[in-house]
């Protein structure tokens, strides 16, 4: 199968300052895969040229039409209802009913006349899912999407996300700088460095995996290493 | 207490508003004064936001609208009336013209800077959703920029009443600066005091009128004061 997503030789400069250095990515259709990144890595720029807000700056991206993306706060328009919000710019005759459909699926379909603002963050997050899915993406950008929230809604966004995964089958692209999420939800674990991806890791447990499995403690380990973080093992 | 020429009994205004009211001259001008408001205002809304549009929406529209709409603002604009007067003679038009210049100011104003203020992630989220350009302006800048245009239209209101205030001194047949006029001529205070009264009570009924309109636009706010 042909990747979804295919980008060659990607460059980026801010003035002096090499922000993605001949990026080279591709992601197969349906492959879930996590990009992991201190801050300053080049994560946020890189997700902007995918998502199509910036302009391929030199490379070459090749992107599918349908993506998607999820960033780190919800942004629902405040004026516009729950359900509006996930129909919005959706171009069928059905969205009305696409759209409560999709917060049915995250479990919203109680709130979806009700306005932005008196959501919870996970509610407004998994709104903000249900708005990513209903444009049945190939591909959808995650944008660091749980970091906001708190430690349980968290692992519930993480079932969350893992089952719609399952479901639809969409190629996903997790921005994050949590390891252990990454090494939970992927099939693979990329880290970016300075502009490039200096490695990766493929995560073989089968789906859907456990908070706490001992395998994907090992493998976190091992990421947190790469990226420079030393473990302290002294129970 | 007071001599009746310097200002009238609060027994006398009301039975002078009742003689008013009664024989309909209260009424007639108050229909002409509400139309002179409405017509300038309504000139003003229009005008207003489709500059503000402009130069809210797009570098060049602010190049070309902004800087001469900052100059007549800095200009006094009750000062142009004998210029008005020059121009439209003594008709309407001048009194029309001086509310509609007058609210004009906060109506572009605050829109401007409520189009500017548009959160940025918003628009941005609305291009990921694939909105055109248009649709955008349509269901994220100017939604969101509503909660200020209706603070200028509030403000805008208060400065149209007093502009026409104003406007209905110079030679006025009709309306309330017409009763006023005549009255002053005969020394009537108690029957200046019924319009000035008349003035302040449509200032407050037309901005219940927007805020009623606001609480049914601006339903998705939270209020920061509960109820």
């Amino acid at each position: 199968m042909s990747p979804v997503l295919e980008v060659h030789g990607l460059t980026r400069a801010f003035g002096r300052r090499v922000v993605l250095d001949r990026l080279e990515l591709s992601i197969a259709p349906g492959e879930f895969v996590a990009l992991l990144g201190r801050s300053g890595s080049g994560k946020s720029t890189l997700l902007r040229v995918l998502a199509g807000l910036d302009a391929v700056p030199a490379g070459v991206a090749r992107l599918p039409q349908r993506r998607a993306v999820v960033f780190q706060e919800p942004r629902l328009m405040p004026w516009k209802t729950v359900a509006q919000n996930v129909a919005l710019g959706l171009r069928r005759d059905d969205a009305e009913q696409a759209a409560r459909a999709a917060l049915a699926e995250v479990g919203l379909a109680a709130r979806a006349d009700a306005w932005p603002i008196t959501l919870s963050g996970g509610e407004a997050q998994r709104a903000a899912l249900a708005r990513a899915l209903v444009r049945q993406p190939e591909l959808l950008l995650l944008d660091e999407p749980f970091a906001a929230l708190d430690a349980l809604t968290r692992i519930r966004m993480h079932a969350l996300v893992g089952d719609l995964w399952r479901a639809h089958r969409p190629a996903i692209l997790l921005v994050t700088h949590d390891v252990r999420e990454a090494v939970l939800l992927a099939d693979r674990v990329l880290i970016l460095e300075s502009g490039q991806i200096t490695h990766q890791t493929a995560v073989s447990a089968a789906h859907p995996r456990r908070h706490g499995d001992l395998m994907l403690a090992a493998l976190e380990a091992g990421l947190l290493a790469r990226l420079g973080v030393e473990q302290a093992l002294t129970h | 207490m007071l001599p009746e020429r310097i200002l009238a009994s609060p027994t006398q205004i009301a039975a002078t508003a009742w003689e008013l009211v009664r024989s309909g001259d209260l009424l007639r001008g108050l229909l002409v004064s509400f139309l002179r408001v409405a017509a300038g205002f309504g000139i003003a809304l229009v005008l207003g936001v489709a500059l503000a549009v402009i130069s809210g929406l797009s570098r060049i529209g602010e190049v070309l609208v902004d800087p001469p709409l900052q100059m007549l603002k800095a200009m006094p604009f009750l000062g142009l009336l004998p210029l008005f007067i020059l121009w439209f003679g003594i008709g309407e038009a001048p009194k029309v013209g001086l509310v509609a210049l007058g609210a004009l100011f906060p109506i572009y104003l605050t829109l401007h800077a409520g189009i500017r203020g548009v959160d940025l992630k918003l628009v941005e989220a609305g291009r990921t959703l694939g909105l055109t350009r248009l649709e955008r302006v349509r269901h994220i800048i100017l939604p969101g920029a509503l909660p200020s245009l209706l603070v200028g239209v509030r403000y805008g209101l208060s400065i149209a009443w007093l502009s026409l205030v104003v406007g209905e001194q110079i030679n006025a047949s009709s309306g309330l600066g017409a009763l006023i006029t005549n009255a002053r001529d005969f020394l009537q205070t108690d029957v200046i005091v019924v319009c000035l009264l008349v003035y302040a009570a449509m200032g407050l009924a037309t901005d219940g009128l927007v805020r009623l309109l606001e609480a049914r636009g601006l339903r998705w706010r939270r209020p920061v004061v509960a109820a």
